[in-house]
């Protein structure tokens, strides 16, 4: 019951992170009907964004919660304004072309992103450095909690809320909301669907940042690739909860985080070893597409004929 | 002359072509015209690639389903031909001794090649049949899916080496490569020009007009999927026994998106685009590492390093300023000269037009321009 506990303590602390990145997915797919392969990688860019600005600000030295917080907002906005430059310059050019062009120059985006950190910050990982102290709380039995992990629950928790607010509470997330629903309408009520858009890439971005930032507070290893399968596993998130669909991002973060560590731990009494780890998520993900195309809390459009 | 005499002799010239680069390639050299391996190494390459684009365009570019898992079906033919090869392959030569040593060696290449597209095929059939009822992005994304199970299935056998990877004999040449890659062309080619062919690209058109006008789309996005799945296996097995070693690195989902590119650079639903795009996706990284370096001060400044930097941006602008690739649907051919030159500018709008009335062309005309807006 303890290791099941523990498991399930692991697996929500990754499926947090899925969820804050699959927000970005589904956010961009729900407005743009675009694949955005670039997201990941924007994970990995607020990792090192956090990086330098904790290194250079000597908050790495002097470790402080306030050294957090500013660390984590820098590399929000950093990966948001990084986020709205794509939008403007790689994805707005080819908006109107096939979807094999838009998915072709995200995944060219991807690359691009990729391979400019290797270059510029070498492919070895780095050490994030620890901002806040971390230490194992036990709850009960053998069962314990790192802080780290109590902060990412919370600081993912408050950004999701924060996030439901913008949606539904403010003026623009009620224009996202149009321009999801139906672009062309949207732009003839007077709505600035270009400005819509590129908020919307930089909200995603910034979450993207965050979960960056987080996971090297629990993990410290950084690296310019760390972004290709983490985002994957976001991206197959998103669809299992259905794409476009913000509380299924989330529910499917959490859903892929847990099943990942569970089979870890307990998939070798059932005949799954450990090193499917990897192959988990896709597994889900083929299931539940094939009994509900729309995925878990998606809802399914009627195609007009 | 009859077609089929015509066809032979074609057929002959192109082995034999093949045979001399073959021969070129070699360290001796062809009469002292030799090339370097690492040359002949690419061509090698670029041979494959080309069943792989040409393969994934009949998916992809003519029945219009999105498949993102090509490395996948790849990685089945290689691994499952590897494992024949290494385990029955010595057997194989020697009881086919009296055929010489090369020939002894093709007949258990083609049999590996047999035993490639075989488990491929089946591979294909499991994955397809499931998958092709979905659509657009949601097959991409079962596809992508698909392709990383196989991948980490195979990381866990340890018959075929595991993580550590599989040493296989070199029975593939250029020569072999270079035949299937003519076969792979030739077959798809017939295919598209086909009935089938035509069912295909009317499921890519609009899938529903298809079926209300009998096209079977289950049967025929299956079948398409099963063969260009084949070829992949193909693909998988000349590399394998032509790279003499294989690891599931290969066959990551990069290499997938790498095929994709082939098709989309060179133009979606062209077969010639799809050879161009194989072509170009494999020099541009080679010709971009032979960059010079750039004198700063004292130090210099390696462009080489941003190939891959270079190579992400070309991609993104050939998206941005030709997004239909660089044939779009067109194919690169020598009718060109044979046509007047005026035919050749309003081939397109000929095409579409083509049974509408006169006076509802320009109608229709607009609401194509509107959908494309959308």
């Amino acid at each position: 019951m303890d290791t099941f506990v523990q498991q399930l303590i692991n697996g929500l602390t990754i499926g947090s992170i899925y969820a804050l990145i699959a927000l970005g997915y589904t956010m961009v797919y729900g407005i743009l009907r675009l694949i955005n392969f670039a997201h990941g990688d924007i994970y990995m860019v607020g990792a090192y964004a956090g990086f330098i600005l904790a290194t250079s600000l000597g908050f790495a030295s002097d470790p402080s919660a306030f050294g957090f917080v500013v660390t984590l907002v820098g590399a929000m906005a950093i990966a948001a304004a990084i986020g709205m430059a794509i939008e403007r310059f790689a994805y707005r050019p080819v908006r109107k072309f096939s979807k094999m062009t838009t998915l072709i120059t995200a995944i060219g985006m991807s690359l691009l992103i990729e391979y400019l950190f290797v270059f510029f910050f070498s492919g070895t990982p780095r050490s994030f450095p620890q901002l806040l102290p971390n230490d194992n709380i036990t709850l009960f039995g053998n069962a314990t909690i790192s802080t780290s992990q109590i902060l990412i629950f919370v600081v993912s928790i408050l950004l999701m809320v924060l996030l439901q607010y913008i949606i539904y509470k403010t003026k623009i997330g009620k224009a996202m909301r149009a321009v999801s629903f139906n672009i062309n309408s949207a732009k003839l009520m007077g709505i600035n669907t270009d400005f819509v858009i590129a908020f919307t890439f930089a909200l995603g971005s910034a979450l993207a940042a965050a979960g960056g930032v987080l996971t090297a507070q629990y993990n410290p290893k950084i690296e310019p690739l760390m972004g290709i399968i983490t985002g994957l596993k976001a991206f197959v998130a998103a669809v299992l909860g259905g794409i476009g669909n913000i509380p299924g991002a989330v529910l499917g973060g959490l859903l892929i985080g847990a099943a990942e560590t569970l089979v870890v731990g307990y998939g070798s009494y059932i005949g799954i070893p450990s090193t499917y780890r990897d192959a988990v998520a896709f597994a889900i993900l083929i299931l539940v597409l094939l009994l509900r195309p729309a995925g878990l809390l998606g809802s399914n459009v009627q195609e007009k004929v | 002359m009859s077609s089929w005499v015509k066809n032979l002799i074609v057929g002959i010239v192109i082995v034999a072509v093949l045979y001399v680069v073959n021969a070129m390639l070699s360290s001796s050299g062809f009469f002292g015209l030799g090339v370097d391996d690492y040359q002949g190494r690419l061509l090698a390459f670029i041979a494959i690639n080309i069943i792989l684009a040409t393969s994934l365009n009949l998916i992809n570019g003519f029945t219009g389903q999105f498949s993102i898992g090509h490395a996948g079906f790849m990685a089945v033919g290689a691994y499952s031909s590897a494992y024949f090869t290494v385990n029955y392959g010595k057997a194989l030569e020697s009881s086919f001794a009296f055929m010489g040593e090369i020939g002894a060696a093709s007949v258990v290449l083609l049999i590996a090649i047999v035993i490639g597209a075989l488990v491929a095929a089946l591979a294909g059939l499991i994955v397809g049949i499931p998958s092709l009822r979905l659509k657009g992005d949601y097959l991409a994304i079962v596809t992508l899916g698909f392709a990383e199970i196989i991948r980490i299935v195979i990381l866990n056998i340890d018959a075929v080496g595991g993580a550590t990877g599989y040493q296989v004999p070199g029975y593939a040449n250029f020569l072999w490569i270079g035949i299937f890659a003519v076969i792979t062309v030739v077959v798809i080619h017939n295919i598209v020009k086909s009935d089938t062919g035509r069912a295909l690209i009317s499921i890519r058109e609009d899938e529903l007009a298809a079926e209300a006008m009998g096209v079977n789309t289950t049967r025929y996005k299956v079948t398409s999927f099963v063969i260009g799945s084949a070829f992949a296996g193909i693909a998988g097995v000349l590399f394998a026994h032509y790279n003499k070693f294989l690891s599931t690195n290969d066959f990551q989902f990069i290499r997938s998106f790498e095929i994709i590119i082939m098709i989309v650079i060179g133009g979606m639903g062209s077969m010639t685009g799809a050879i161009l795009g194989a072509i170009v996706v494999t020099l541009l990284p080679e010709i971009l590492r032979q960059l010079p370096g750039i004198q700063i001060g004292d130090s210099v400044f390696q462009v080489a390093d941003l190939r891959l930097v270079i190579f992400a941006l070309i991609l993104i602008l050939t998206m941005i300023l030709r997004p239909q690739g660089i044939l779009g649907t067109r194919e690169f051919g020598l009718s060109w000269l044979k046509r007047p030159r005026k035919d050749s500018e309003g081939d397109e709008g000929d095409a579409t037009d083509k049974g509408v009335p006169i006076a509802q062309q320009s109608e229709a005309k607009k609401m194509q321009s509107e959908e494309d807006k959308k």
